[in-house]
């Protein structure tokens, strides 16, 4: 698999993956939501997870980010078990974003970007040019520069996101894990925080995403994985993965799918009871 | 929309960042405004300390005071200074700065500005403790409190009720809200204990449990103040160890998680530690009322912060608990307890804060 790495140069990357799921069996007390997965994130791609409400989706990230401790098997990174590492440590390689993160009222663009050195600082050492030159990057990287002074809450949906998005970033992790990162977005804002998600890709960044829009997940994405019921149904391209027979069986979406006429996937379109003429 | 105006390449656009200090091994973010805020803000505590001591049946003046704190008095003065007036002057700057720093830690931890040691149960558990230690007489329980003294009894009192309502608020974490309404219902179940000891007691206790469950620093003496102040002190020290580590939890449990924080841990501690703050504050003083709600609120509107600031919090307490004292004991002809003047300034800021709240 060839990648383009930060600098710029094409480098191929080992087909080895950097994080992956192993027999996990995950749930919420007596609960048992994912049972015996397996699964591997591709490098260097675009991954999002898509599957119907309460299929394990946001939970599977959720383990994939050590959020969730599974009960059986093992998520690992870099060759490690995850549970087996320092969780600073692991904050130095995966970066996170959970859903509709909220800031304090009144904390600036820059305070909460800053905050995601963390894991690279410690109680003596709180900050370092080294920090200073990451952050500033990390602003202009997603556009929001010009709102550094600016409160949080005082800013857009949109905008919101892209500093919620600076802040992984500046945490340096060339992995990002981010969960439904467009909701309560509309689709104008949907598409532009998406874009930005391929621009960290085209970067280098490794991204594991999970979605509600399958358009958008489709058009986005390099890697589906579709889920239902906790485990995985299909994985893959979307040109490969996205049929009406799949979205019958994950969704029990009554759907055709067409070319897009503005991109090189395919375009779902649902098809309800109403308003529709089939020729 | 957003995206029309982004430069995705701008690093020539240079974000305002705070600028970084080092000094040896030590770095941090300098932060003008709140360092002066902060410095202003121990030169008025020194102050307060020193007119507190300053002012008495023995007037003295505040070169006086200054120069026996430094060790360079007069033998009367120093007398005066050290013997008389040090401990209830120490034991309001102690006080002051437990309960700022308690009401920081589980306002930042609740999220909530209501959340002070005062609504989260830890107050009246140590009051409803202390009053059975004084109205109480026979029996087991009563002998335990009097052979551990009031002091120690209401401290461990005010910490069995916080951890209670900790364990009681816990679902798979803490939230804040809930946290909240179980320490309002807890606190009402030792408020109704507490009126119902005074009820039955006898009526020469009563004024003596009267007395202590308003707050006041009457008649400290230096053991009693050793005893807070080393307390103070150590607790302060594990606070700031934790603090840097505290910080990604303003951004919520998920996102510090993200960051390498091992969240519950470290919220466990400050909590224990804020828990146990107050609760060497209302052993030491008495209950004194709305303190440790408004000092971190004041803290933060002063340093202009977003989440409330630690030190800041505790010189406010400080300064409010010394100046409150202060006048509580000249304004009227009658010396007052301090906690009746704590709830006249708090009472009314409580009420400020609910209708800025309710316009948002």
């Amino acid at each position: 698999m060839v990648t383009q790495s930060i600098t710029g140069i094409e480098s191929a990357v080992d087909d080895v993956s950097r994080l992956a799921a192993r027999g996990v069996t995950v749930g919420y007390g007596a609960r048992t939501v994912i049972d015996d997965l397996d699964v591997a994130i591709p490098p260097g791609v675009i991954t999002t997870i898509i599957g119907p409400n309460g299929c394990g989706k946001s939970t599977l990230l959720r383990t994939l980010s050590r959020l969730l401790k599974p009960t059986k098997g093992t998520v690992v990174l870099d060759g490690d078990d995850i549970v087996k590492l320092k969780t600073r440590d692991v904050a130095k390689k995966l970066g996170l974003l959970p859903q509709a993160p909220v800031a304090p009222d009144g904390l600036t663009v820059a305070d909460l970007v800053t905050r995601g050195r963390h894991p690279h600082q410690s109680w003596l050492r709180q900050w370092s040019s080294d920090d200073a030159g990451v952050v500033e990057r990390a602003l202009a990287m997603t556009g929001v520069s010009d709102l550094a002074d600016r409160p949080v809450d005082t800013l857009s949906g949109g905008q919101r996101q892209r500093v919620w998005i600076s802040m992984t970033l500046a945490q340096g992790t060339d992995l990002l894990l981010l969960d439904e990162p467009t909701t309560y977005l509309d689709l104008a804002h949907a598409i532009d925080v998406l874009d930005l998600v391929n621009d960290l890709h085209e970067s280098g960044c490794t991204v594991v995403m999970v979605l509600h829009d399958l358009n958008l997940a489709t058009r986005y994405s390099d890697n589906l994985i579709v889920m239902r019921e906790g485990s995985i149904l299909a994985q893959g391209h979307p040109r490969d993965v996205i049929t009406a027979e799949l979205l019958d069986d994950a969704f029990g979406l009554r759907a055709k799918v067409i070319d897009d006429p503005v991109g090189d996937r395919p375009l779902i379109v649902p098809i309800g009871r109403t308003h529709v003429q089939l020729g | 929309m957003s995206g029309a105006d982004v430069k995705p390449n701008g690093a020539d656009v240079k974000p305002a960042l705070a600028p970084g200090v080092r000094l040896g091994q030590v770095s941090f973010v300098w932060r003008p405004w709140i360092a002066s805020v902060t410095f202003l803000l121990a030169a008025a505590t020194f102050l307060v300390f020193c007119v507190s001591i300053a002012v008495g049946d023995f007037p003295l003046g505040l070169s006086q005071v200054i120069a026996t704190i430094l060790g360079r008095g007069e033998q009367v003065d120093e007398f005066v200074i050290m013997d008389l007036r040090m401990p209830r002057a120490l034991a309001g700057l102690v006080v002051g700065i437990a309960l700022g720093v308690s009401g920081a830690i589980t306002q930042s931890i609740a999220r909530n500005p209501l959340a002070s040691p005062d609504i989260l149960g830890i107050t009246w558990g140590a009051s409803a403790v202390a009053v059975f230690g004084v109205t109480v007489s026979g029996g087991t329980a009563a002998a335990v409190v009097h052979s551990v003294g009031l002091s120690a009894a209401a401290l461990a009192g005010g910490l069995c009720t916080g951890l209670l309502v900790y364990f009681l608020a816990w679902r798979r974490g803490i939230d804040g809200f809930r946290l909240i309404l179980i320490g309002i219902s807890v606190s009402a179940v030792m408020e109704a204990i507490t009126t119902w000891l005074l009820a039955t007691a006898d009526i020469r206790d009563v004024a003596q449990a009267q007395a202590w469950l308003v707050g006041s620093l009457d008649n400290r003496s230096w053991d009693e103040v050793h005893v807070a102040l080393w307390g103070t002190l150590a607790l302060l020290v594990v606070v700031s160890c934790i603090a840097f580590q505290f910080k990604p939890l303003h951004l919520g449990d998920d996102v510090a998680a993200g960051l390498g924080v091992r969240y519950s841990a470290v919220r466990a501690v400050l909590l224990l530690c804020a828990v146990l703050l107050a609760g060497v504050a209302v052993s030491a003083a008495g209950p004194v009322p709305f303190v440790a709600l408004v000092a971190p609120q004041m803290a933060m509107r002063l340093a202009r912060c977003p989440t409330p600031p630690m030190v800041a919090s505790g010189m406010v307490g400080a300064v409010l608990l010394i100046g409150s004292d202060l006048v509580a004991r000249t304004a009227l002809p009658v010396s007052l307890p301090v906690g009746v003047v704590t709830a006249a300034i708090g009472g009314p800021f409580l009420v400020y804060l609910l209708v800025r709240a309710n316009r948002r």
